[in-house]
């Protein structure tokens, strides 16, 4: 017992320096969690494939009743806002162009008597294409838009499509995002927190002082890493507030797994974190590192992009991100509501990208001298 | 273009207008404590053409901000100074055209060649490419740099870095050269080439130069010399007219038969009310006498002693003016620098028993470390006893820091037997780490900690807890004096050194390892920094000490000196002055001559290897 | 006696081969200036995709009918879809619980009585979690499943054939198949200009601050500005460099079209690539301290070029606050023109009244980043 708290109490007070250290600072508790304040509800806002206020413009040459109907129904749907109402097709390339609007859509003048004829009625729709996944979602409910038009015609191949989306009923983009990020934004800094822990000491020369110390190389992994992890479940519970009160995701799981698995993903982050900092020379080198690693870690963790859309080498090279995992773990508990037994394999690669990373950066402390 | 040139001070030179003229100075920064203090208290002061200049003073005498205002790198918050004829805060830009300035830490690109700074710097003065051939060279020539024109600046030793910056200052001829304590943090052989460097400019081409310094031997051969002290000019003259004011006061005592220079100096340096200071010197020590004291009360601390009158040295006068101006400041303030004779009971209670005569405490047996084709420290073998002040001395490069790092553990030999505080190194350096006390050359504590945060910090990652925990940082906080709430990083300079030595002995150890602890302090707070050592070596600990400053080898009771990873003397100061030969009356000279030695032979090896094979 | 304006060629000659020198020794600065670039260009390029392809789709039909294989087959005509035949709808559930699925699709017992009035009801069950494909993969099923039925009402086999039906033409412009490949390459141009500013620029003056070499710089003939361009210098060929490995990878390995003109993409992207040094530098200026510059660079420069900017997300769907932000944001002035410029073609009008912009902010800053070295140290 006495062994072991001797063995403990120096992590102690390492923990309380490493903190004391960081937080002593004003400007250090301002760069911590200010931005992941802001960052949560600007990207909030700002990150969504959900069409809203979708600027478009009408070429009419139809002016019939018919043609006015199917115009009401797209303006009623309220995704869609009439921007301009063109007079010929010239100025069709015009308002595209200019990006004044996403889409045009032109009905031609024989639009009512083809229909009145039982004839197939063509609308043209052209898009802009610059952004695909807008132009894409534009199109899909244009379509739903005229399958209904048809459908209340009487006519159509009469379909009707019942549709029920798991975890997220209205398929809503920030659904998708924010939880998320409850991984993600924390990751950066927690990663350049640790890169830099040990960077620092060096550059300033208080490494020396810490290893002249009785300290194990183990307890100060330890002591170094601990305060690294709770600044980045710090930043996460920020993040996961914003997003259950503010932006009223509901969240489906268990609070106690959620931050378990972020324990295991910040773990592995750190690991990381150590490591670069410990083969780093300075401060420069450790952050350098860090940006570059970053942005293929943010880049391949299905944040954005799904991982299934990626080739296969990539594929098996997110194995080596704790971020796909982290991400992965986030959205099936907070959305799905799993369970661990269903999410345990996301454990896996966290733990043991922590127990290769933390191991190397203990031996690197001593072996990276001079 | 002519000159008044005039460096032996013939009195030609008083007629030509001054180049600085300072009026009223005042500086005003913002404390850390938020408050506003003055760095400079109104200073007036003027400096000739043609000349070389001294600045001295302790830390936050202003010396550094001064420099900087002249530069046109700060501005004055009142009063006026005006530099080469212009407003310093009008045409700063004009001013940095004409000048050159070598600050403390001279801004080196580490990751450029010697050649490529120089070109840097004389690309920006634009000097022309004819002029620049014969420069370089001379250069390169005066500074020993031209085998290494190659080499990236940030792999040389802090001598040559030292000797680069002032190259690079050197590439065009100033109209005023400003040298913020060129020689701090370097060894004696470099410190000198320095100062030939600048005399022989100052004679060739009628340089002014403005040099702040903390060694007094340097301000000896300045024509003028200006004192400060917090911020005010005490006084000015030559170095002749300072020395004056001491005239009388100075001796030289010799301990008694068996007893240490060093415990008479601590007895004299003690008896604040009659003495000024006192320092070791060639196992005599040198002493002032207060001038209201009369020179028969010495009577009962020179008891058997033999005291002669000595002839005066500007340190003296310079200690004199300093102790009677912070006594006039703070007439209560107990002194400057040294600890706290209250707190000492705590320290001693449970320390080490001091054991003269027991086994070595560090064994250090054909210790090498090589670093690829790079040999640091070459088969090299000492040992220290118990209670010891061991001395390791040697140029900047010489192989001390990686000794050093060996012997704390930092760094695992190459090869060697390595034994400290009874453990073998190789197998148990946690256990050793545990004995020892660690105090690195620059200062490594956590800035943005306070006093106390940093004492119980490095009490708990020895182990320390609890009641035992509080108890030994309040007894060390009380010892040095130290106020538990200040913030570590802005301390005063001496303060950081009590602080970093106070962190180094919370755990009691019996060794306490000392890497250049006294780099960049002044003559002041090194006698309380010394006084501190000679208490604690009382106390039983061991402690072994790397310098710069070779009169402060006279307070250890052995030394080693070391060039180029080898040992080249090993014994009492007394024993290596008298190997040195006749060259070697003090310190200095004796370590001069034998490093000099030392590298005569090698050369002279190295230059007939058909000989050896 | 010193003349000013020859000596501010050689000075800055002098400092700009100095500032290469020290780029070039620094192995860091590399890694991030061409590698970070290249993997960048490979992952945007290979990598990430929001396209669906052969997304897995089980198909589960309560009552198995001629119309139900019809259903079938019409979905495994479709590219974008894989689907899969299940017995149950307990079994698909649970493939599209564990995620070995994106969709379901559900013909229940009275589909073919329903189809055959030209009531047919078909279900579809989404992973809501990742919405984006989500939605789009809803878009296809009901393509798809609508298009099976508009055959059969060809045949004249159901429907209410009395009524006219009105059908939508579509087209893409700009990006006829709709690759998202497309729309991100453009965009990576602005994220890699912005990384050379954030990442690299951003530690220059502060490293020298830290270091203490401004103060020896400071005491020579040297202008504050000599130090601002020399700095600029080197950084403006790694982005060039970085811009012409974008270009090529763009046409060359992504057949992504460059529509417009050339000159107009290498003036614009320089033009960005300016302001997105400059800001770092100024950034590095003011903060004086390599861990503060980094940490403010990420935040204000990088975060927002690549959320704000309407790289991947579209700003039109912003609420207000948001959108003044963005506009802010230099990058969102560059992202807007260099996707035209790739995708759509030279808008002169655009080109000028960006570059406008971008001009005002480079001033802007060379102005600001030039009083953080002013040569004072209080």
């Amino acid at each position: 017992m006495e062994a072991l708290s001797a063995l403990i109490f120096p992590i102690l007070t390492l923990i309380r320096k490493e903190l004391l250290a960081i937080f002593k600072d004003p400007a250090n508790r301002i760069v911590l969690f200010a931005p992941a304040f802001v960052q949560t509800l600007l990207f909030g806002y700002a990150a969504s494939f959900d069409l809203t206020n979708v600027p478009y413009a009408v070429l009419d040459q139809s002016h019939s009743a018919a043609s006015s109907e199917l115009l009401a129904r797209l303006d009623g749907t309220g995704v869609f806002r009439r921007e301009a109402t063109l007079a010929n097709a010239n100025q069709i390339a015009q308002v595209i162009d200019e990006q004044r609007a996403l889409m045009v859509i032109a009905i031609p003048a024989d639009f009512a008597e083809s229909l009145a004829a039982g004839r197939r009625a063509q609308v043209q729709l052209i898009l802009d294409g610059r952004n695909s996944t807008t132009a894409g979602s534009a199109s899909g409910y244009v379509a739903s838009v005229v399958a209904a038009f048809n459908a209340a015609r009487g006519g159509g191949p009469g379909l009707e499509l019942v549709r029920r989306a798991w975890f997220n009923p209205n398929l809503e983009s920030r659904w998708q995002i924010v939880p998320a990020m409850v991984a993600t934004l924390s990751m950066l800094q927690t990663l350049l927190l640790a890169a830099l822990s040990v960077a620092r000491e060096r550059e300033q020369g208080t490494f020396d002082q810490l290893l002249v110390t009785p300290l194990t190389p183990l307890q100060i992994l330890v002591g170094k890493s601990v305060p690294s992890i709770v600044v980045g479940m710090l930043q996460s519970t920020i993040v996961l507030l914003i997003s259950l009160f503010w932006f009223d995701i509901p969240m489906s799981g268990s609070v106690w797994l959620l931050y378990l698995g972020l324990l295991g993903f910040t773990g592995a982050s750190v690991g990381i974190g150590m490591s670069l900092s410990s083969v780093a020379l300075n401060m420069q080198q450790a952050m350098l590192y860090t940006f570059l690693i970053i942005m293929p870690l943010t880049l391949l963790s299905g944040l954005i992009t799904p991982v299934r859309n990626m080739p296969e080498v990539l594929q098996v090279a997110t194995y080596a991100n704790p971020l796909r995992f982290g991400v992965d773990l986030v959205r099936r508990v907070y959305l799905e509501g799993a369970s661990l037994a269903d999410i345990y394999h996301d454990f896996i690669p966290m733990f043991v990208i922590a127990a290769l990373t933390l191991p190397l950066a203990a031996w690197l402390f001593r072996h990276r001298l001079a | 273009m002519s000159r008044a040139v005039d460096i032996y001070g013939t009195g030609e030179v008083e007629r030509a207008p001054p180049i600085i003229v300072a009026r009223d100075l005042v500086k005003r920064f913002e404390g850390p404590d938020g408050a506003p203090f003055d760095a400079l208290k109104g200073v007036s002061f003027e400096v000739a053409a043609g000349r070389l200049t001294a600045l001295v003073g302790p830390d936050g005498a202003g010396k550094t901000t001064l420099m900087r205002m002249i530069a046109g790198l700060l501005r004055a918050d009142g009063g006026a100074l005006q530099v080469l004829g212009h407003d310093a805060a009008q045409d700063a830009q004009e001013i940095q055209s004409r000048i050159s300035y070598m600050p403390q830490r001279f801004g080196l690109y580490e990751d450029l060649s010697i050649q490529e700074n120089l070109d840097l710097y004389a690309d920006l003065h634009g000097v022309p490419a004819h002029v620049r051939g014969d420069r370089f060279a001379r250069l390169l020539e005066m500074t020993d740099l031209a085998r290494f024109t190659a080499r990236p600046a940030g792999n040389l030793s802090g001598g040559m870095k030292q000797k680069l910056g002032l190259a690079c200052t050197l590439v065009r001829v100033p109209d005023l050269l400003l040298l913020d304590e060129p020689s701090v943090g370097v060894d004696p052989l470099s410190r000198r080439d320095l100062w030939e460097i600048i005399e022989q400019m100052i004679a060739e081409e009628g340089l002014s130069v403005l040099v702040s310094t903390a060694y007094m031997d340097e301000a000896a051969r300045c024509e003028r010399v200006h004192v400060f002290n917090k911020g005010e000019q005490l006084a000015e003259g030559t170095p002749g007219e300072l020395r004056a004011q001491v005239t009388g006061l100075t001796y030289v005592a010799a301990p008694r038969e068996g007893e240490p220079a060093r415990d008479l100096q601590a007895r004299l340096i003690d008896a604040r009310d009659r003495i000024v200071d006192a320092v070791p010197s060639g196992g005599k020590v040198h002493f002032i006498r207060r001038p209201e004291c009369a020179a028969d009360s010495l009577g009962d601390l020179l008891v058997g002693c033999e005291a002669r009158a000595r002839e005066e040295e500007l340190e003296d006068a310079f200690m004199l003016l300093l102790r009677a101006h912070e006594e006039e400041e703070e007439p209560t303030a107990s002194d400057q620098g040294g600890p706290d004779q209250d707190g000492e009971a705590a320290l001693s209670s449970g320390g080490p028993e001091p054991d003269q005569d027991g086994a070595p405490i560090i064994v250090v047996r054909d210790l090498v470390r090589r670093f690829g084709d790079f040999t640091a420290v070459a088969s090299t073998s000492f040992d220290v006893r118990p209670g010891e002040i061991f001395g390791l001395l040697g140029p900047n490069g010489a192989g001390k820091t990686t000794t050093f790092h060996m012997l704390c553990g930092l760094l695992p030999a190459t090869s060697g037997h390595l034994e400290v505080a009874g453990v073998n190194l190789r197998q148990a350096r946690a256990t050793a780490r545990r004995r020892i006390g660690y105090v690195a050359q620059k200062f490594s504590l956590y800035a943005n900690l306070s006093v106390r945060e940093n004492l119980e910090f490095f009490g708990g990652a020895y182990g320390l807890r609890g009641r035992t925990l509080r108890a030994r940082v309040r007894a060390i906080e009380t010892r040095f004096d130290l106020d538990p709430q200040a913030q570590s990083g802005n301390l005063p300079h001496g303060y950081k050194q009590r602080l970093a030595m106070a962190a180094g002995l919370l755990h009691e150890p019996r060794i306490l390892f000392l890497d250049e602890p006294t780099s960049g302090i002044d003559p002041l707070a090194r006698r309380a920094f010394w006084r501190t050592i000679t208490q604690l070596s009382q106390e039983g600990v061991t402690i072994i000490v790397t310098t710069h400053f070779m009169e402060e080898a006279e307070y250890c009771d052995r030394i080693a000196i070391q060039d180029a990873g080898r040992l080249l003397a090993l014994g009492t100061p007394r024993e290596v002055r008298e190997e040195a030969g006749p060259r070697g009356q003090d310190m200095n000279s004796a370590f001069i001559a034998i490093v000099e030695n030392a590298r005569a032979h090698e050369r002279t090896r190295a230059a007939a290897p058909e000989s050896v094979a | 006696m010193s003349a000013t304006g020859s000596g501010f060629v050689q000075r800055l000659t002098a400092l700009v081969r100095k500032e290469m020198r020290q780029m070039v020794r620094d192995r860091s600065n590399l890694l991030v200036g061409f590698l970070l670039p290249l993997a960048l260009i490979l992952l945007f390029g290979y990598g990430l995709s929001f396209d669906v392809r052969n997304a897995p789709v089980a198909v589960v039909i309560d009552t198995p009918s001629v119309a139900a294989r019809e259903v079938v087959s019409g979905l495994e005509g479709s590219r974008y879809l894989a689907p899969r035949r299940v017995t149950t709808m307990a079994e698909a559930e649970h493939l599209l619980g564990d995620g070995r699925v994106d969709a379901i699709v559900h013909l229940p017992v009275d589909f073919a009585r329903r189809y055959a009035a030209s009531r047919a009801r078909v279900q579809i069950v989404l992973n809501g979690i990742d919405s984006v494909t989500a939605s789009t993969l809803e878009a296809y099923l009901s393509g798809s499943i609508s298009k099976t039925l508009e055959h059969r009402v060809d045949r004249g086999e159901g429907g209410l054939s009395g009524a006219g039906q009105v059908e939508i033409v579509q087209r893409f412009w700009f990006n006829e198949t709709s690759n998202s490949t497309w729309y991100l390459v453009p965009g990576l141009v602005v994220l890699i200009m912005t990384l050379v500013g954030a990442f690299l620029t951003s530690l220059l003056v502060a490293r020298e601050w830290e270091r203490g070499t401004l103060e020896s710089l400071f005491v020579t003939p040297v202008r504050p500005l000599e130090i601002v361009l020399a700095k600029l210098a080197p950084y403006i060929l790694v982005g060039l460099v970085d811009l012409a490995m974008c270009l090529v990878a763009a046409r060359v390995l992504f057949d992504v079209p460059i529509r417009g003109s050339l000159l107009a993409v290498l003036v614009s992207s320089t033009m960005y690539l300016i302001v997105s040094l400059l800001l770092g530098l100024w950034i590095s200026g003011a903060t004086r301290n390599q861990f503060a510059a980094s940490q403010v660079a990420l935040l204000t420069s990088f975060m927002p070029a690549m959320m704000l900017s309407g790289f991947v997300f579209d700003l039109r769907n912003v609420p207000i606050g948001v959108e003044i932000a963005a506009q802010i944001v230099p990058a969102t002035h560059f992202m807007t023109l260099i996707k035209t410029l790739f995708l759509a073609g030279t808008d002169w009008a655009m080109v000028a009244r960006s570059c406008t912009i971008l001009g005002a902010y480079a001033l802007l800053l060379t102005l600001l980043t030039r009083r953080t070295v002013r040569k004072r140290l209080d």
